[in-house]
């Protein structure tokens, strides 16, 4: 639910870039004929970085084949198309998919064809575990990743006494989620203003460190009411954001306003964050990227290519996705729209490793969200029900924070919304 | 179509006939035309009216009873299948805190948006039939809001019902008043959502209204100006119980509109899901989120019967309810239909007994 919403800042763009690529792509799924000759269809949302000249070059090497992409605006407009032709007719040869709503397609793997053996070893081993089901077998192939590092306006650090320099304050926040609200203290302290943006965006970069937040990994049951780890992540998260927390509930119209008007100092940033504050805090220049995570490595978002398993061309259709997934083209994909790979070769890349972000300072983002990638450990496992558990939570978070309940009664109200859960 | 290409020649055919004897011809002919032009005249009005029901048929029954069947399933979108469970859905959803507080805030933004929405149609509507300059530019002025699409309505105005930064607050704080806390009271919220609503279809309503009370004769009015009526009686008096029957139809569209609000609530905050306490949760959100939330269609099948059912409760009471509210057209006293239509036959017979001229005769003297 909340990556969807990253498409705010993008969706004008992809809209209108859609609108003449869909028109095109609308003929039905791809046949193939008598002369070897393949039209492909790939359906993406937002902004994979696909441009025309890449699929290009994948036409040249293979001369029979042609290539389609069909771009919907937000990732919930393809989530929607998906399930209601997952198993019918009607979906693309190549069908990306978003981690969010992976859990709801993973009750559905026997439909996707799995990704051949001899190329699993090419992502993030995390990445390669969640797309894979329980009977191991591989059904996306990885695309990009979120890994997370800190964004701090450095001219409000100054002011409250705080270092600046990005290496400095990785070097303050190393360590666990105390000491990030330890420091916070400290800020709001000297200046009375917000450390971070809401206790919603904070909390999810801390669930998403717990291995089984809210199921049991092998039963699929509901285990997220009695987890002893769920409820001390919210109250650490309630009790720092009771005094450090700017309130602004992430995506919203204030928030918004927030990341340019300076109300709050930090937040959680995944690299495909940097687009959304510097598309929406045009003219600040005091944000900046730390190389750093509380308490280790935190993973927000990415995407994986699915191929359905009914479809007319489906070994062309996997040489594609293949194609497609291949570090070499991941990064150009980078390149052209800041998806950050999830294949291990990449991050050697120099083409990667290199890049620069002049909005944040000329930081060496490449760089600091490849260690970032490599810093995720954990992969948490989501299953059937994680999306309206985790959704539950969110409100119960909110209304703590906009003064509607109290910490317990909203816990209770929880507790009560996931019971009838299932 | 046959029988009227036939038919004619015969006709013809006959006229032509200088002596007047009839013409022998297979009588078999005659029977058939005959026939056809008696199915043409009885079954032709139903084949012309047929393609809506044939559509609705496709496009509207099919799918409210396939609807009803899915409610009694545990239904898999993606398989196509279910298996069936009997009324568990509804029982689940009826018993569900938020199907109720869901209704509440449906019942509750329904009428804060309706009630104020059609008083000031009503007012804007009479103030419109007054002779005015420039009247067609009032006219469509007050239809322009109409032209917007509701989801860019909502999205405006969330942007100014902002908690923090919105302009409502900001201007209020520039006042000296406190902020409202638009998306966390749920009256609040309802307020905000029923301005949307209220923005967006008053003109529409004022509009209909407006053709109502122009179809009102003048005559009532210079009759009550010269009997000495202020503008208001004449208001009270004329305008208001003539419009009785376009009221009923302007409240019902406006009721059914009203129990299905989904674009404003939905573009409200940034989620769409009715907020962290539900406080703007109306049905239909709460339908759309069961559904393509959670992917349960057999819950949000069930949920879509009990709406409609609501909704037919609802127009029945309405109608009930305006019937006895507002007077019949031009009306003075009270009494039942049937009294009212004695009245008139007995009326008729005096006239008829005593030579006077019926009302038809008066009409067609003038």
């Amino acid at each position: 639910m909340k990556l969807s919403r990253r498409t705010r800042a993008t969706a004008a763009v992809a809209g209108a870039a859609s609108i003449a690529i869909i028109a095109a792509g609308c003929s039905p799924a791809a046949s193939g004929s008598e002369d070897g000759e393949v039209e492909l269809t790939v359906a993406t949302f937002n902004d994979f970085g696909y441009t025309d000249e890449l699929l290009q070059e994948y036409m040249d090497e293979n001369p029979n084949v042609t290539v389609v992409q069909n771009t919907a605006a937000t990732s919930n407009d393809a989530r929607a198309n998906y399930f209601q032709k997952l198993g019918k007719k009607g979906l693309a040869d190549v069908e990306a998919i978003e981690v969010d709503w992976l859990p709801e397609v993973m009750q559905y793997s026997d439909l996707l064809a799995e990704v051949p053996s001899d190329v699993s070893d090419r992502w993030l081993d995390w990445k390669v575990d969640a797309a894979t089901d329980a009977d191991g077998r591989l059904i996306g192939y990885g695309t990009d990743v979120g890994p997370e590092g800190v964004c701090y306006r450095s001219d409000l650090l100054a002011a409250a006494g705080l270092p600046t320099d990005r290496e400095e304050v990785a070097a303050l926040l190393e360590g666990d989620w105390a000491k990030y609200f330890e420091v916070g203290t400290q800020y709001t302290a000297a200046t009375g203003k917000a450390w971070f943006d809401s206790a919603g965006s904070t909390y999810q970069g801390m669930i998403n460190q717990v291995e089984a937040a809210y199921e049991d990994p092998d039963s699929g049951e509901l285990i997220a009411t009695d987890n002893a780890e769920v409820e001390d992540v919210y109250n650490t998260v309630l009790d720092a954001s009771a005094t450090q927390s700017a309130h602004l509930g992430q995506w919203s119209d204030d928030w918004f306003a927030g990341v340019a008007n300076g109300a709050y100092a930090t937040m959680l940033c995944p690299g495909w964050m940097l687009g959304v504050i510097s598309g929406n805090a045009e003219g600040v220049t005091g944000w900046d990227v730390a190389n750093v995570f509380p308490n280790g490595g935190g993973n927000w978002g990415g995407s994986y290519l699915t191929v359905p398993a009914n479809g007319a061309n489906v070994e062309e259709a996997q040489k594609l996705a293949d194609w497609l997934t291949a570090p070499e083209q991941q990064i150009k994909a980078f390149v052209n729209a800041g998806t950050f790979p999830s294949q291990n070769e990449a991050y050697t890349d120099e083409a990667l490793t290199g890049f620069v972000n002049e909005y944040f300072n000329d930081a060496p983002v490449g760089e600091i969200f490849t260690d970032r990638a490599k810093a995720v450990t954990v992969a948490p496992f989501k299953g059937e029900f994680y999306f309206q558990v985790n959704d539950a939570m969110q409100k119960a978070l909110t209304r703590v924070e906009d003064g509607t309940q109290d910490k317990q009664a909203s816990w209770d109200q929880w507790v009560s919304e996931v019971d009838a859960i299932g | 179509m046959t029988s009227t290409a036939t038919a004619p020649p015969s006709s013809v055919e006959r006229s032509k006939d200088p002596a007047g004897a009839p013409v022998r011809r297979p009588p078999r002919r005659i029977a058939f035309g005959h026939r056809l032009s008696r199915w043409d005249l009885k079954l032709s009005p139903y084949l012309y009216i047929s393609p809506f029901f044939i559509l609705f048929l496709v496009v509207g029954l099919f799918p409210i009873a396939y609807t009803a069947v899915i409610s009694f399933m545990d239904w898999d979108l993606v398989r196509n299948s279910g298996t069936f469970i009997g009324f568990d859905q509804y029982v689940y959803v009826l018993t569900q805190p938020k199907f109720w507080i869901a209704l509440r805030n449906t019942f509750s933004i329904f009428l804060l948006s309706s009630i104020p929405q059609l008083i000031l149609a009503i007012f804007i509507a009479a103030m419109l039939d007054q002779n005015i300059r420039a009247k067609t530019f009032w006219r469509m002025g007050v239809l322009l809001p109409y032209v917007m699409a509701p989801v860019a309505v909502a999205l405006i105005f969330s942007n100014m019902f902002g908690d923090k930064y919105g302009l409502v607050n900001t201007t209020l704080a520039d006042l000296g008043i406190p902020p409202i806390p638009w998306h966390s009271d749920a009256f609040a919220s309802h307020i905000a959502i029923a301005t949307m609503v209220n923005f967006r279809w008053t003109g529409y309503n004022t509009l209909i209204l407006l053709a109502a009370m122009q179809a009102i004769p003048r005559d009532y009015y210079e009759a009550a100006a010269i009997d000495g009526a202020s503008k208001f009686r004449q208001f009270r008096a004329i305008t208001v119980p003539s419009l009785r029957p376009t009221l009923i139809f302007v409240i019902i569209t406006s009721t059914i509109g009203g129990l299905q609000i989904f674009d404003e609530p939905r573009m409200y905050d940034q989620f769409g899901t009715g907020g962290a306490d539900s406080q703007w949760l109306t049905i239909t959100l709460y339908l759309y989120d069961i559904g393509w939330g959670q992917w349960n269609f057999g819950r949000a099948a069930a949920l879509a019967w009990i709406l409609f059912l609501i909704i037919l409760a609802i127009g029945i009471v309405n109608l009930l309810v305006t019937q006895k509210v507002v007077r019949d057209e031009g009306r003075r006293d009270a009494g039942s239909r049937r009294e009212r239509r004695a009245a008139a036959a007995s009326a008729r017979r005096r006239r008829h007994d005593h030579g006077e001229p019926t009302l038809d005769t008066q009409e067609a003297a003038r």
